[in-house]
C-alpha cells in the first residue's frame, strides 16, 4: 500500500528533480540538484547569480540536457520524453522572446499558429485583454515599455494553455510598478490548476508569490520549505540593540556570542536571537545592560528571508533595481 | 492527429515564412538596400564598365545573369543575419520550447529568402528592359531560367542559414556576403572567362557560379547551353544537401 501511495504522490508532483548535475567545460553550475513541486503549486528558485538557476530551468523546459542525474515534468521525463514534455509547458526567459518589429497581437497570432491553436485571432485577442494590452495590441512590440514587453511575452507563452510554466526571473530590471502589475499577472495564473515554476533573486518576490521556495547556492538547494519554514532555520525573532559607543558594541558581541545573529558595527548595532516575548527581551536587556548606559535604542524584528539568505549562502541578496532597463 | 503531425514542419514552416517576411517588409532600410542594389548594380555595369567590356552581344544582354545572381548573394546575407538574431535573442527558446524544429525555423528563413529574390529579379528585369535588355527567351526557356535561379538561390539561402547558425554574432553572419559576392566576379557574370589571367581560368570555370550564369544565359539569349544545366543543377542540389545537412548539425550542436 504504501507503494501505491507513493505513486501516487509522485503523480501529484509537477517537477521532481534527483541528482541533477550539469558543467560547462570546468565550470560545474549545478552539483546534485534535487527538488520536489506539487502540482498546482507556485515554486520559487531563489538564489544569487550564478546559482544555477536559469541552467535548471534550461534542463526542465527540455533546452539543456543534464549531465547527470533525472528529472520528470508533469510526470515525464525531461530527456527521453521530450516531446511530449514540450507539448505540457511554456518557459518565459530572461530576453524577452517577441518580435520587436511585429505587432503585440502579430506575435500572439504567430505563437497560437505555431501552438496549433484552432482559432489563433481569437485566442491573440483574449490574450491581449487578459494581459491588458488590448490598447497596444495593433501596436510594434519594439514600442513597448519593458513592462509591457514581459506581459506580451509571458501571454505569448501561455497560447497552448500549459500545465507547468517556466518564469526565469520574471521582473528582473522591471521598475517597481511594472513588477507590481507583473506580480498581479502571476498571480493570476494560480489557481486555475497551472504549477508556477519561477526563479529569482529578489526575496520579496519570492515571499510574495511562492507557496514552496527553494534556497539555491553552488548549484544545489540548500533550503526548501515555506517563507515561513525558512524563516524559522534562522532566529524567529530578533532583538536589534544599538549601542553606545564602539567599545560597547564589542563588549556585547563578545557576550552574547552564539546568540547573535546580525552584526552591523557601522551602525553599532548588534541582533540577538529572542522569542520575542516581553519577558525575554527584558531579561537579555538587563542582562547586557544592568546599569542602563549601553544601549541606546532597541527594536524587535521578525526575522526576513533576508537574513536566511545571509545565513546560508553567506551573501546578500539581490535588491531591485530601482530604474527600468528594457530587456 | 498523426495527419496532423506530419503536416506540422510544413505549417511550421509557412508560419515562420511568414514572420520573416513580415519583418522583412518592416525593416525599411534593408528592404531598399535591397531593391536599390540591382538598380544601381545594373545601371554601374552597363553604363560604367559596359563601354570597356567586349562579350560579342550588347552588355546589359551579356551581364543580367550576373546581376541576378550578385543579388541573390547579397540577399542570402540578409538570410545568415536573421538566421543568427534568431539564435542569438531569447526567440529560439521559446521555439524550441514549443517542439518547433531546426528546420522550421531555417526553412522559414529560406523561403522568405526565396521570395525577397524574386521580387529583387523582377527589379532587375525591369531595370534591363528599360535600357534595353532584349532576351529571345521562348515559351518553355523563360520558367527554365527562372527554375535554375530559384535553384541557386534555394542553395545559397541554405548555405547562409547553415553560416548564421555557425556564426556567433550577427555582425560575423553577416560577413557571409563577402564570401558569396566574390563568387560571381571570379566567373563569367561580368566579363568572359578568356579575358582573365591563365591561372584563373581552372578556377573560374569549374566554380559553382559559371554553370549557372551560364545556363541562364543561354535559357535567355535561346542559345544552346551545353553541359552548364545538368552542372548547373548538380552544383545547386549538392550545395543544397550539403547545407541543410551541415545546418541540420551546427543547430543540433548550437542547441545542446
Amino acid at each position: 500500500m504504501a507503494y501505491a501511495e507513493a505513486r501516487e504522490a509522485v503523480r501529484e508532483l509537477a517537477v521532481e528533480a534527483i541528482g541533477l548535475e550539469k558543467s560547462y567545460g570546468a565550470v560545474r553550475v549545478l552539483s546534485g540538484l534535487d527538488l520536489q513541486v506539487p502540482r498546482g503549486s507556485v515554486f520559487a528558485l531563489l538564489g544569487p547569480n550564478g546559482a544555477g538557476k536559469t541552467t535548471t530551468v534550461r534542463i526542465l523546459a527540455t533546452l539543456t540536457r543534464p549531465d547527470a542525474g533525472q528529472a520528470r515534468v508533469a510526470g515525464l521525463d525531461v530527456v527521453r520524453e521530450r516531446g511530449r514534455v514540450r507539448r505540457r509547458i511554456s518557459l518565459t526567459g530572461q530576453y524577452a522572446a517577441v518580435d520587436e518589429l511585429q505587432t503585440g497581437e502579430e506575435n500572439l497570432r504567430m505563437m497560437a499558429r505555431l501552438s496549433g491553436v484552432p482559432k489563433p485571432r481569437d485566442r491573440a485577442r483574449e490574450l491581449l485583454e487578459r494581459f491588458d494590452l488590448a490598447d497596444a495590441g495593433r501596436r510594434r512590440a519594439g514600442t513597448y515599455s519593458g513592462g509591457m514587453r514581459r506581459r506580451l511575452d509571458l501571454a505569448a507563452s501561455l497560447v497552448a494553455e500549459p500545465s507547468v510554466i517556466f518564469l526565469d526571473e520574471p521582473t528582473t530590471g522591471l521598475d517597481p510598478r511594472s513588477r507590481q502589475a507583473m506580480w498581479e499577472v502571476i498571480t493570476d495564473l494560480t489557481g486555475t490548476g497551472v504549477t508556477v515554476f519561477l526563479t529569482t533573486q529578489y526575496l520579496e518576490e519570492a515571499d510574495r508569490l511562492a507557496g514552496r521556495i527553494a534556497l539555491v547556492d553552488g548549484g544545489r538547494v540548500v533550503a526548501e520549505g515555506t517563507a515561513t519554514e525558512l524563516k524559522h532555520r534562522v532566529a524567529e525573532q530578533r532583538l536589534d540593540l544599538v549601542l553606545a559607543d564602539v567599545a560597547t558594541y564589542d563588549e556585547v558581541a563578545r557576550a552574547l556570542g552564539e546568540r547573535v545573529v546580525r552584526r552591523d558595527p557601522a551602525a553599532l548595532t548588534v541582533g540577538a536571537a529572542t522569542d520575542g516575548s516581553a519577558a525575554h527581551v527584558r531579561t537579555l536587556l538587563d542582562e547586557i545592560d544592568p546599569d542602563r548606559l549601553r544601549v541606546r535604542t532597541f527594536t524587535v524584528h521578525t526575522a526576513t528571508l533576508d537574513d536566511v539568505f545571509l545565513a546560508l549562502t553567506g551573501q546578500q541578496a539581490a535588491r531591485p533595481e530601482p530604474e527600468t532597463t528594457d530587456v | 492527429m498523426s495527419e496532423l503531425a506530419a503536416i506540422r514542419p510544413l505549417t511550421d514552416s509557412l508560419t515562420m515564412a511568414g514572420r520573416s517576411l513580415r519583418l522583412t517588409r518592416r525593416q525599411i532600410d534593408a528592404l531598399l538596400m535591397s531593391l536599390m542594389l540591382p538598380i544601381m548594380l545594373m545601371l554601374v555595369f552597363v553604363y560604367l564598365f559596359g563601354g570597356a567590356i567586349q562579350t560579342g552581344t550588347k552588355y546589359v544582354t551579356y551581364v543580367v545573369p550576373g546581376v541576378l545572381l550578385l543579388c541573390a548573394g547579397f540577399g542570402s546575407a540578409t538570410t545568415a543575419v536573421s538566421v543568427c538574431n534568431d539564435l542569438t535573442g531569447g526567440i529560439i527558446d521559446r521555439f524550441r520550447s514549443m517542439n518547433i524544429s531546426g528546420t522550421a525555423v531555417l526553412s522559414g528563413h529560406v523561403a522568405a529568402s526565396a521570395v525577397r529574390n524574386l521580387a529583387s529579379t523582377v527589379v532587375v528585369f525591369g531595370v534591363a528592359f528599360l535600357i534595353g535588355f532584349r532576351p529571345h527567351a521562348g515559351a518553355l526557356q523563360w520558367p527554365a531560367a527562372i527554375g535554375v535561379l530559384l535553384a541557386f538561390v534555394l542553395a545559397i539561402s541554405w548555405l547562409a542559414a547553415a553560416f548564421g547558425v555557425l556564426a556567433k554574432t550577427p555582425e560575423a553572419a553577416g560577413g557571409f556576403s563577402f564570401f558569396v559576392m566574390f563568387l560571381p566576379y571570379a566567373s563569367s557574370a561580368f566579363v568572359p572567362i578568356d579575358t582573365m589571367p591563365s591561372w584563373l581560368h581552372g578556377f573560374a570555370r569549374n566554380q559553382p557560379v559559371t554553370p549557372v550564369i551560364e545556363t541562364v544565359r543561354g535559357l535567355l539569349l535561346d542559345q544552346p547551353v551545353g553541359d552548364s544545366a545538368w552542372l548547373a543543377l548538380t552544383w545547386c542540389g549538392g550545395i543544397l544537401a550539403g547545407s541543410i545537412a551541415l545546418a541540420a548539425v551546427f543547430f543540433r550542436r548550437r542547441t545542446a
